[in-house]
């Protein structure tokens, strides 16, 4: 199977650039943070996302993030893309991120859906942790 | 898209036509060439094109040592085990139906059994030790007086490692049960002589040999006979085991492919030993690598390795100028990793991150340093972006992480 070359390009520019695309870490007992780890190693695919947050108004805002993904080259890319789409974002907007903007902007095929659906978990797990944090 | 740049080190897989093989295969084509229908007795067009057909018979005979009358032309390996299998236990499902073969068989050998399960046959999938090796002895253990069949390979193609086909052999002939060996890896690699390896049928390929895809052929022992009930009527041809025009120019190729694999085995096997010991060596100075297989008990062609924290399809994404194949489940339509890897009991984990390298006649010294040279960087920079890696380094035992599995 042939990968698109949007998830070629997003893959390799992750490796080849791990800090510009926000490969790394936070503190994940800092209030300000919060963290979705998703998969399992025996299923191949483990992601580890990590929002950093401020308040803002009546909401909160995605100040920063940061990521790690054990997965096949789709996985990887799926992370690498949520994790531009984040910042900026207030967590209600976040929550609203639905798999299928990822397999859109990747051209995922079918049988690589199910990172994408990791992918939407692990946001949905990190805000869960940073909420129940304030 | 130009494949030139990209360097091919998954000869296991399958292997380019040496090209003294593709210019014969050329003479059997054309308006110029012996372009004749081998069955056709009535005529020189005929009589040429069978001519190279039986010389060709010939050479892959001459190749394991049996005699050329042993020796029946199919479409490949996979018609070759399919036709040994369905074709044994069918003919002979008088005596019994019980037959015995391994979980790291090759499909080709595997699918068949299933179709015989639906027929009614009931059979036993022994389990390889962690190695990947099937013991003899297991073999005895489950033979019961309705087994009519043991199919077995003799190279595995995932690991390269090797069965002791004689000793199985000894079990089955005292049992009298057929005995019937996948050797699709095994050709130009490792002697082979049937006068003295008690086998019954044995599945060659062209395409793991330097020869064309879409050509194989099948060992049927003449003494002690064995019958198969064929697969494929109209005509005759064959014996009657196989049907159909013979493809002069692919039976070309493949003799010629096994009568240069005879003569330069040596030479071969040389330089892929060269090459194994050396990726060994490097692979061995990444932290936390296991090789899968027996290193004691092995062809040198083939070397499978897990690199723990990386996941194999994405090593192979990062490997982007190199081909490879992986046990990872992402590279096949399932969602299941390697099913050889999981047969000797390696954690899905390990299974996910294997990665298979084999060698061949057309490696270089400079395929196999420049893969070296990118292969230990690939490794860690995939490990930097890998949280299981971030969770062993800060000392934590993934076993006794609770995953959310999907």
């Amino acid at each position: 199977m042939a990968y698109s070359k949007k998830v070629v390009e997003k893959f390799e520019n992750t490796l080849n650039n791990p800090e510009a695309f926000k490969v790394g870490k936070f503190n994940p007992k800092d209030t300000n943070i919060g963290t979705g780890m998703v998969g399992a190693p025996a299923c191949g695919d483990v992601m580890k996302l990590q929002i950093k947050c401020e308040p803002q108004g009546n909401t909160h805002i995605i100040k920063d993030v940061k990521f790690k993904t054990y997965g096949c080259g789709s996985a990887i890319a799926s992370s690498s893309e949520l994790v531009d789409m984040l910042i900026g974002k207030t967590l209600e907007e976040a929550k609203a991120i639905k798999n299928i903007e990822l397999v859109e902007a990747l051209e995922l095929p079918p049988i690589k859906i199910h990172c994408s659906v990791l992918a939407e978990d692990s946001i949905k797990q990190a805000i869960e942790d940073y909420e129940a944090k304030q | 898209m130009s494949t030139q740049s990209t360097i091919y080190l998954d000869y296991a897989s399958t292997t380019p036509v040496d090209p003294r093989v593709a210019t014969k295969m050329m003479e059997f084509l054309t308006p110029d060439g012996e372009f004749g229908n081998p069955a056709s007795r009535s005529h020189k067009f005929g009589w040429k094109a069978d001519e190279a057909v039986e010389q060709s018979r010939s050479h892959v005979a001459n190749l394991v040592n049996c005699d050329p009358r042993e020796i029946v032309w199919t479409s490949g390996a996979t018609e070759a085990d399919n036709l040994a299998i369905k074709g044994v236990a069918r003919f002979y499902k008088s005596r019994g139906n019980h037959i015995i073969t391994s979980k790291i068989e090759h499909k080709a050998v595997l699918d068949p059994c299933r179709q015989l399960e639906r027929e009614g046959f009931e059979v036993t999938y022994l389990d390889p030790d962690d190695k990947g090796v099937i013991s003899p002895n297991q073999v005895k253990s489950a033979i019961k007086d309705s087994t009519v069949l043991v199919s077995i390979m003799h190279i595995n193609n995932e690991l390269g490692t090797i069965n002791d086909i004689e000793r199985i052999g000894e079990i089955t002939r005292d049992n009298g049960i057929f005995f019937h060996v996948d050797a699709a890896q095994s050709t130009g690699k490792i002697q082979i002589d049937l006068q003295k390896m008690p086998v019954d049928l044995m599945s060659f390929s062209a395409h793991k040999t330097y020869g064309p895809k879409g050509v194989g052929a099948l060992y049927v022992r003449r003494k002690p006979r064995v019958r198969l009930e064929a697969l494929i009527h109209g005509g005759g041809h064959e014996r009657g085991m196989r049907s159909g025009t013979l493809a002069t120019h692919q039976i070309v190729g493949m003799g010629e492919a096994f009568r240069i694999a005879k003569e330069e085995m040596n030479e071969d096997h040389g330089k892929v030993i060269k090459f194994h010991q050396k990726f060994l060596e490097k692979v061995n100075e990444i932290d936390h690598v296991y090789i899968n297989g027996d290193l004691n008990n092995k062809v040198p062609n083939i070397l499978n390795v897990s690199f723990n924290f990386v996941e194999g399809e994405s090593l192979i994404m990062g490997l982007k100028d190199i081909a490879v194949s992986s046990g990872s489940a992402c590279t096949s339509a399932s969602l299941e990793p390697s099913y050889v890897l999981r047969a000797l009991g390696r954690k899905d984990e390990l299974a996910h991150s294997s990665i298979r390298f084999s060698f061949g006649r057309f490696t270089s010294d400079d395929d196999v340093n420049n893969t070296l040279d990118i292969l230990g960087n690939v490794v860690h920079r995939l490990r930097e972006l890998s949280p299981l890696w971030e969770m062993h380094l800060d000392g934590i035992d993934l076993d006794t992480v609770e995953w959310t599995t999907h």
